[in-house]
């Protein structure tokens, strides 16, 4: 597999898992879909963003200070696949 | 040095002065009221002989109700209680007798069904009952701040409107001036913001409770907000909001977590004319000071050059006397607030690094979730409390979003680490348990089974801090 299925599957599935832990349903993940639709706080972005530091092994969001941050998931998966190449 | 706004003795004085009507208003999701009708007409409905000397607690659901709250009681009641908004109920008969409460104001539904014990209720709500102007007799009302303390129950933190509005100079306000704030008002960082507009009359918009973000940055923006504040964690999410462009601030302010550099920078760039300031304040050693460079940490000359406030830094962690300082804590066996020099230790642990001194995280192990605190020991608690768990120690973890998550190590009472999807049902079930008894930010974010936890000599969990 390529490094961008492994870095989109690995999102996908950490969103999934931490939705469920938080007791949400979330919609169905469409790259243009902004982020803060998906009706998780920040505390939920927090958890994912540490959860894919232990599985992918990067944390674009320290590592990059002048990056905007990103506002759509295909933006947020593009952010992870830029740092693990 | 004094600051023209400690001589108002009240907000209403703070409104009336000027002698012509102020032009600010209070705007909430749905209500909008001007100062100059709040002047002459109230939020509460019971006669002001009835809230005269009393202490008052502010139950509402909608800080828009505290909001209107604090200007008619502020002058006449002896004691202001601000209740924050996540207060867990079961604490309400502490603070009630912490505070010697003896009336609640309130909108009627955030306390529904329970008991107010002896006090009398005034209800509070969005239509002004009309009044004839207040006299001039004046109380020094003491506002009472509620902030986590140790075990989960709150501590009482005693300001003066003095204190509280000791770091704004009400005479340096530039007019058409809008201010607006992603925090609760109820909570240090955002009353300094409802401070700054009440005593500046500039009208102030404020978030309704659980208002989504998007909604609240388009009101931001059709208003023309012209300040705004809001912890790092907030502005994080400001910028992750497709509606982060609506909004067009000439000044942001972020405080109440370490702000990094990356949302100093990311802020920079996304809002290239405003200008941004990042300030250093605690609820108990009030705004200490305001870093305007750019800059993550703070300059060593902040420490001298920084008016009507001593910083000292002793033992790496910063400390502060000034007349922006609370007073005291509240109730029977309170810890003591300052030291016998007048100094609040705030815990914040320092290290210089090229002539800048940076917020390393704080000495007591008490961790800042996206501004809210967590103390280890009361997650500790709960974890203890679990029939398979012998010993945790919870901890910080850094994080990019909310500045930091709270993760735990913990021993388990089975000889024999857990595996495989052993471990991520026992990593489940822990975090379930802990679900049931604390708010989500306090529920540990990961949970490590170790082989042992260090413990001193004194029988103490040795954390290691900074």
């Amino acid at each position: 597999m390529s490094v961008q299925v492994v870095v989109r599957e690995e999102v996908r599935d950490v969103f999934q898992q931490v939705a469920i832990e938080q007791g949400m349903q979330i919609a169905a993940l469409s790259d243009d879909l902004p982020l803060l639709d998906l009706g998780l706080d920040s505390l939920c972005f927090a958890i994912i963003v540490a959860r894919l530091e232990s599985v992918l092994g990067v944390d674009p969001f320290s590592a990059n200070e002048s990056a905007p941050f990103p506002v759509t998931l295909g933006e947020f998966v593009r952010y992870y696949e830029n740092a693990v190449q | 040095m004094r600051t023209p706004s400690s001589s108002f003795s009240s907000l209403r004085d703070a409104l009336e002065a000027g002698g012509i009507p102020p032009a600010g208003c209070f705007v909430g999701a749905q209500n909008r009221i001007a100062f100059g009708d709040l002047l002459r007409g109230s939020a509460i409905a019971t006669d002001r002989e009835n809230l005269r000397g009393r202490s008052v607690l502010i139950a509402s659901t909608d800080p828009f109700l505290t909001a209107l709250a604090l200007v008619e009681l502020d002058g006449l009641a002896r004691r202001m209680i601000l209740l924050p908004p996540d207060l867990a109920l079961e604490h309400l008969p502490y603070v009630m007798s912490c505070a010697e409460v003896d009336t609640v104001v309130s909108d009627g539904s955030r306390l529904a069904g329970l008991s107010h014990g002896a006090a009398e209720h005034a209800l509070c709500a969005n239509s002004l009952v009309p009044r004839g102007p207040a006299s001039h007799e004046r109380l020094p009302t003491e506002w009472i701040l509620l902030t986590s303390g140790t075990t989960g129950r709150p501590k009482l933190v005693l300001h003066t409107l003095a204190s509280l509005a000791g770091a704004i100079d009400v005479s340096a306000s530039p007019a058409d001036v809008i201010w607006g704030t992603f925090y609760d008002i109820r909570r240090y960082g955002g009353l300094q913001i409802y401070l700054r507009a009440v005593l500046t009359r500039s009208s102030l918009l404020i978030p309704a409770p659980k208002e989504p973000l998007a909604d609240f940055l388009t009101r931001v923006g059709a208003a023309g907000v012209t300040h705004i504040s809001g912890t790092p964690s907030h502005w994080r999410r400001v910028l992750m909001s497709p509606e982060a462009d609506r909004i067009a601030p000439g000044y942001i302010r972020l405080s109440g977590e370490i702000a990094d550099q990356a949302i100093l920078s990311s802020l920079r760039s996304f809002y290239a004319n405003a200008k941004i300031s990042h300030a250093f304040a605690t609820t108990e050693a009030g705004v200490a000071f305001d870093v305007r460079d750019g800059l993550s940490g703070f300059p060593v000359s902040a420490l001298t050059d920084t008016p009507g406030v001593e910083l000292q830094v002793v033992d790496a962690t910063l400390r502060v006397r000034s007349s922006r300082t609370a007073q005291r804590y509240l109730g029977e066996n309170a810890p003591v607030l300052k030291d016998a020099e007048g100094f609040v230790n705030t815990g914040d642990v320092l290290e210089l690094r090229d002539g800048r001194y940076h917020f390393q995280g704080r000495c007591d192990g008490v961790i800042n979730v996206g501004g809210l605190k967590v103390h280890p020991e009361e997650v500790e608690a709960v974890l203890n409390a679990h029939p398979q768990v012998r010993l945790s120690l919870v901890k910080t973890k850094k994080n990019p979003i909310t500045g930091a998550l709270v993760v735990a190590d913990v021993l388990l009472k089975t000889p024999s680490l857990p595996e495989g999807d052993q471990t991520r049902e026992l990593h489940h079930a822990l975090r379930q348990f802990c679900r049931e008894s604390l708010p989500p930010h306090k529920v540990p974010s990961s949970i490590r089974f170790v082989p042992t936890i260090e413990v001193s000599e004194t029988g103490k969990l040795v954390r290691r801090h900074a």
